[in-house]
């Protein structure tokens, strides 16, 4: 389907000044396209890019009255103040804490409900289970977290209504360090299961049923198929979607963390991205929290950059 | 032929499965069905805990509570607003920037793909994005909530796979044979056969506008511009610090809090909910698409 990009000029020795004016010349034959992107590049530039130029305050004692680029350079005083600090143990243990248990504990679940939904009998039964399980995805975090509140409310909650029915005191579930994470990432996975099943779920539709029908005839058990078969078969998918997970690894649902935060929780609630937002937005310490949002970008970036030439030498997929 | 264990073995796995999917779907719908139950119910029987999955003591009071809840409607007619703006801002850049890109003979495409795609994996931040929409003179407008979002990148590959994959090349180059200008062919070709795709990106973008809250918290200053999201947030959030602090003399404007909030996390979730048994098809094919290449 896709033509071949014959006309580009790969023959070599020749004048750069040649092959510039080319260059040109294509562009300007094809300047209607050119101005199509006019506004996406102007875009990218300013929204993307901009902020990239506007990092250099990190490095910088950013005064809004001086601009970003009138402002005195401190080189990289911003981030050691940052690693003495008595929070950075605290910021770093909880962002990285809180993202591999969701890893290591929400991953695997969409994979267990996409070979559930293979393996149903019953096609009617199976398209009801996939769209009950998509329906939360839709749900916005502030419905997610005013449900969870009700939900676990001391007084009026079903969950502590259960504990006191069996004889149990209630717990204050959202106002309790420790219940934090455990409510983070168990509400992830009610919310996110299905959706992140789809991709499995597709997988598992291309593999070849002569596969199976193979297994069956050796006598292979229908565990047997999902192991040696089914598993095999979307490992590809697998290691593309942890690769991703892993290159948003230390910004994983900030947003809903900032949500469930609380005064009695911030021990382990407290993480990188919800500290930049109430010391950089709210208290105005820009240069400050724009070095730490670089240090959190730069361990994400190498992160993915590890994962991904791991995953490439391993098992052959990668994400480029 | 079988023989008669693994026919038992068969049934026995059947039953697993089925248990597991029924366990599934209960967890799935139980906190759902509560929150509807409790919306109905006397707000009195569901502070005791006496609501757990039916409604007690039928009554709607608490919608029309809400009804008549001026912030509500304000938040309401605010987010349609964002909701409906921005989604026509992310179709029209998406497009003008999905559809060239998926060109092959555009010149310096491999190039200008790369530099795209890069801003997914490194960006500037919180921060630096903040100073520079406040610098731009967007802070409580609503130019805050729609321009800095303009193109998700993730959805402009989307795009581009579809073009690039979904409709021949053929067509567009006997276009350009008919002397027809890229302006011409895609609107009048390209976009017309692009429509599941257009569907896809509209309810991802739209959905999006409708349940984000966190770019209104930083760039809104005045209450009247509070989408939906921010004025719920406010009313759960309230009443929630008054339940820790458990001031008595509060305990008449918790309780109006209380039986509200129920009702107004479906009043806010409704719209999404009508629409999602028509479009959940096209959000699937969306996906589906987006895994073909990342």
């Amino acid at each position: 389907m896709r033509p071949a990009e014959a006309n580009h000029p790969t023959t070599s020795p020749r004048s750069r000044s040649m092959r510039g004016s080319r260059l040109f010349k294509k562009i300007a034959r094809r300047y209607d396209l050119y101005l199509m992107l006019l506004l996406p590049i102007a875009w990218y530039l300013l929204f993307q890019y901009g902020p990239l130029y506007g990092l250099q305050i990190a490095f910088k004692d950013f005064n809004p009255a001086k601009g970003i680029v009138g402002s005195k350079w401190v080189g990289f005083e911003h981030f050691t103040r940052f690693f003495d600090s008595y929070y950075f143990w605290r910021l770093l243990w909880n962002t990285i804490s809180i993202n591999l248990f969701s890893l290591l504990i929400a991953f695997p679940i969409p994979i267990v409900l996409a070979l559930i939904i293979q393996e149903l009998p019953s096609r009617g039964f199976s398209k009801w289970l996939q769209n009950i399980t998509y329906l939360p995805h839709f749900i916005s975090i502030v419905v997610i977290v005013g449900m969870l509140q009700l939900f676990l409310s001391p007084k009026s909650g079903p969950v502590n209504g259960l504990i006191e029915a069996f004889g149990g005191t209630p717990i204050r579930f959202l106002e309790e360090a420790a219940w934090f994470k455990p409510i983070f990432i168990s509400s992830n996975i009610w919310q996110n299961m299905g959706w992140q099943s789809i991709m499995y779920i597709a997988a598992l539709i291309g593999i070849n049923p002569q596969l199976y029908e193979a297994a069956k005839m050796d006598g292979a058990s229908r565990l047997r198929r999902i192991w040696h078969i089914s598993l095999p078969g979307i490992v590809p998918v697998i290691v593309i979607l942890l690769i991703l997970d892993i290159g948003h690894f230390m910004n994983i649902g900030f947003e809903k963390v900032l949500l469930m935060q609380n005064s009695m929780n911030i021990e382990a609630s407290d993480v990188i991205s919800t500290f930049v937002y109430t010391t950089g937005i709210l208290k105005g310490e820009y240069s400050y929290t724009a070095a730490i949002g670089l240090f959190n970008a730069v361990i994400n970036l190498a992160l993915l950059l590890l994962v991904n030439r791991f995953a490439r030498k391993l098992s052959e997929t990668s994400l480029w | 032929m079988i023989n008669r264990s693994g026919v038992s073995s068969e049934r026995l796995f059947n039953a697993v499965v089925y248990a597991l999917a029924a366990i599934i779907i209960l967890l799935v719908l139980y906190p759902l069905l509560f929150v509807v139950s409790a919306s109905v119910s006397d707000p009195a029987r569901v502070l005791d805990g006496g609501v757990w999955l039916l409604p007690k003591g039928l009554t709607l009071e608490a919608y029309t509570n809400i009804f008549h809840n001026n912030e509500v409607w304000i938040g309401y007619r605010n987010t349609i607003v964002y909701t409906a703006s921005g989604t026509v801002i992310n179709i029209i850049m998406t497009t003008l920037a999905a559809y060239p890109l998926s060109r092959p003979d555009l010149p310096g495409r491999k190039m200008l793909m790369l530099l795209i795609t890069l801003t997914m994996f490194f960006s500037g931040g919180l921060i630096p994005t903040y100073l520079l929409v406040k610098d731009l003179g967007m802070v409580d407008t609503i130019w805050s909530l729609v321009v800095p979002g303009a193109i998700s990148t993730y959805n402009l590959i989307v795009m581009r796979t579809y073009f690039q994959s979904s409709i021949p090349w053929e067509i567009q180059e006997a276009g350009h044979i008919d002397g027809c200008s890229n302006w011409r062919l895609l609107v009048n070709i390209i976009l017309p056969l692009s429509k599941p795709i257009l569907a896809v990106m509209v309810l991802f973008y739209a959905v999006g506008h409708w349940n984000s809250f966190f770019n209104a918290l930083i760039y809104m200053r005045d209450e009247s511009h509070y989408p939906l999201q921010l004025v719920l947030r406010e009313i759960l959030m309230i009443s929630q610090s008054a339940a820790v602090d458990g001031n008595v003399g509060l305990e008449d404007k918790i309780l109006l809090a209380e039986s509200i909030k129920y009702a107004i996390i479906i009043v806010s979730s409704l719209p999404v909910w009508i629409m999602y048994p028509f479009v959940q098809r096209h959000f699937v094919t969306g996906v589906m698409i987006g895994s073909i290449k990342g």
